[in-house]
């Protein structure tokens, strides 16, 4: 991974398509379609993902003339499926209505953990891979299993920091490390991040984006949290490429006393 | 041919134009009989409900070997049958695709190699599939099974299209032939009656209508299903012990990007539940069936949601399809899950009654079972009829003194 010390030209390049703002949004969980919007405009996000299977691309007034009004790419996703040929055919949908190849790809196991289920996974991800696909395939923080994907295509993997609409942050960061470190696609951290501290951390593990929801959307003001991520993840991103200084177990002062003025 | 009325004579009257009665009546009607069909509302019992599975090999249950016969030598005869019909089987829904037998938890897969071993032991073919396998042959089948088989001789029909193929094709027939009276009559069957009106052991000479017109015939059958205990003039200490076991099925319509959705019909054992998913070549789905014997012919809450939920667990996607229909209706159920079907015997005179044959309660299997409940009843027009049969003569629950003169 490139580390460049110019934040003004520190964009992220995926499938040729640059996006100055690493935060991803998703949309699910907001109450109102305006309210969105804001939250939306306020995170400075680029790219925001909709679930195919709970919008209509061909509605008038809907969520998607809502991101084309504001210029943001439209990311669909396979939310809800739960075999790989659901995923597939939801994908093929989604580039019908919207003229993209790009797909958020998410095959759940169940609707209890709603974690992602390996093997559905990898079939759906080699299956739209030789479809044609752009996949960004979410999936669980497994170092393995993220490697897997990358090799059979995907534009780009995103291991969860916890499971979706948890909150809980990042629970293994180890693994997040693992996975940025082996990684030759862009890593996104998706699901989990409750508050700002847990994106600039994904930021500061070397994930190259953080996608999150319903941490702006069910957020008592989502305007206001969405500002917060947005200043969140330039934070982490420019924490890491300034080179943190390393952990000790003993206090060191800052001032040195050699050299300090004797009064 | 029969006594004299001021009605129509025919020579087989069939009282109860479900699947079962328009069936015999076909069959009879190709016999060369002229026929009447008394039904005031064809093919709206639980014809109407029927999912139509030909499931002779899936359906078996260790309590009901005895039924095997029965069912696999109808299913046999079906291919047989719907070509009598003169048209293409597409247009009844006969189909020849297998059935997956699929499984959920670690119970399930247990009950479905039980099952497996009593199917083999009587010789038929359940082909254990890895689960990965089942899901090549279906894609949308829950990646958290946890057995599958495959039975390819277990197929289906369309009750609903074939009821009214076999009605069109009657009155072509009838047409045809030439025949005085329309076949069908609508109108329910009061009362049998006999040729010595005070002996109801006495030869049955024909059928009186609601409307008080009776119709004479050489032949009488009763296949009006659970409505048949309440006929009147039917043989005295003859008891149809018949009782209604409610079901109710959910008629789904797959949008076009899901088809095709399914290509096998789904029987799955679900945490212990019994749910089917059988896919129909019209783009629609039935998805059946509970099996209850108490509440009323209103489809509960709890019945629809536990069919929807053990669904989903077998395919998830099943929750993109759009509710068409829920239905229900009562089957006729006896106490051997058998049908009665046969002569009655006329305990005085040691001799089967004549004129009347009674073909009910064929419970969950009135659909599979009408080819041979057909051929059984032409058969026995002319002759006693194959003795394997006899065991489901619908005088076995009745008391000893109509029975005790009864041939074995």
């Amino acid at each position: 991974m490139s580390v460049t010390t110019s934040t003004h030209r520190d964009s992220l390049i995926i499938d040729g398509v640059t996006l100055n703002s690493r935060l991803i949004m998703g949309t699910g969980g907001a109450s109102n379609l305006a309210g969105l919007g804001e939250a939306l405009l306020a995170s400075g996000t680029e790219l925001t993902t909709v679930a195919m299977r709970r919008h209509s691309a061909s509605t008038a007034g809907s969520l998607f003339q809502l991101l084309v009004d504001h210029d943001i790419r439209v990311l669909p996703n396979t939310a809800g499926c739960f075999t790989a040929r659901e995923a597939v055919i939801t994908a093929e949908l989604a580039r019908e209505a919207l003229e993209t190849n790009w797909i958020k790809l998410e095959v759940i196991a169940d609707e209890h953990t709603l974690l992602p289920d390996a093997v559905e996974l990898v079939d759906a991800t080699e299956q739209l891979v030789a479809r044609g696909f752009t996949v960004f395939a979410y999936t669980n923080d497994d170092p393995v299993l993220a490697l897997r994907l990358e090799q059979l295509g995907a534009a780009a993997v995103m291991p969860l920091g916890s499971p979706i609409g948890t909150g809980l942050g990042i629970l293994n960061r180890h693994n997040i490390e693992l996975i940025v470190s082996r990684a030759q696609v862009p890593v996104v951290l998706d699901a989990g991040i409750g508050t700002a501290s847990d994106a600039a951390l994904a930021m500061e593990l070397g994930c190259d984006a953080v996608l999150l929801a319903t941490a702006v959307t069910r957020a008592q003001d989502p305007v206001k949290m969405a500002e917060s991520f947005r200043h969140a993840v330039i934070a982490g991103r420019l924490a890491l490429q300034a080179g943190r200084i390393p952990k000790r177990q003993h206090a060191q002062a800052s001032s040195a006393i050699d050299g300090r003025p004797d009064l | 041919m029969s006594g004299t009325t001021d009605g129509r004579t025919v020579d087989v009257a069939v009282i109860g134009a479900g699947i079962v009665g328009l069936g015999i009546a076909w069959a009879a009607a190709l016999s060369g009989r002229t026929v009447a069909v008394i039904d005031a509302a064809p093919a709206r019992g639980a014809t109407f409900a029927a999912a139509g599975m030909l499931a002779a090999v899936s359906e078996l249950l260790f309590p009901e070997e005895d039924l095997l016969e029965l069912t696999l030598t109808s299913a046999a005869l079906y291919p047989s049958f719907v070509e009598s019909l003169g048209v293409d089987a597409a247009t009844v829904g006969y189909r020849e695709t297998g059935t997956l037998v699929v499984g959920v938890d670690a119970a399930d897969r247990h009950t479905l190699a039980d099952l497996r071993g009593l199917q083999v032991a009587h010789g038929l073919n359940a082909s254990p599939l890895l689960v990965r396998e089942a899901r090549e042959i279906e894609p949308l089948l829950s990646a958290h099974i946890s057995a599958a088989y495959r039975v390819a001789q277990d197929h289906q029909v369309d009750p609903r299209l074939l009821a009214a193929r076999l009605q069109s094709a009657l009155a072509k027939l009838a047409r045809r032939s030439g025949w005085v009276h329309q076949p069908a009559i609508r109108q329910n069957a009061v009362r049998l009656l006999h040729e010595k009106p005070s002996d109801s052991h006495s030869r049955v000479t024909g059928v009186a209508l609601h409307d008080g017109s009776t119709v004479a015939a050489n032949e009488v059958v009763v296949a009006n299903g659970l409505a048949a205990g309440a006929l009147g003039g039917l043989p005295g200490g003859l008891e149809l012990p018949l009782r209604p076991v409610l079901g109710d099925i959910l008629r789904l319509r797959i949008p076009s990007p899901l088809q095709p959705f399914l290509t096998e019909t789904i029987r799955g054992l679900v945490r212990g539940n019994s749910v089917y998913l059988v896919p129909r070549s019209d783009g629609t789905l039935v998805l059946g069936a509970t099996q209850r014997e108490h509440g009323t012919d209103v489809a509960p809450i709890g019945g629809v949601y536990q069919l929807l939920r053990d669904a989903q667990a077998l395919v998830p996607a099943i929750a993109e399809l759009e509710l068409l229909e829920v239905t229900t209706r009562a089957r006729p159920g006896t106490p051997d899950n058998a049908p009665l079907l046969g002569r009655v015997s006329s305990g005085a005179r040691g001799a089967d009654i004549p004129g009347l044959i009674i073909a009910t309660g064929f419970f969950r299997h009135g659909v599979l079972l009408t080819p041979i409940a057909a051929q059984i009843c032409v058969e026995m027009f002319d002759n006693p009829g194959d003795p394997r049969w006899h065991r489901f003569r619908p005088d076995r629950f009745s008391p000893h003194s109509l029975k005790e003169h009864t041939r074995a």
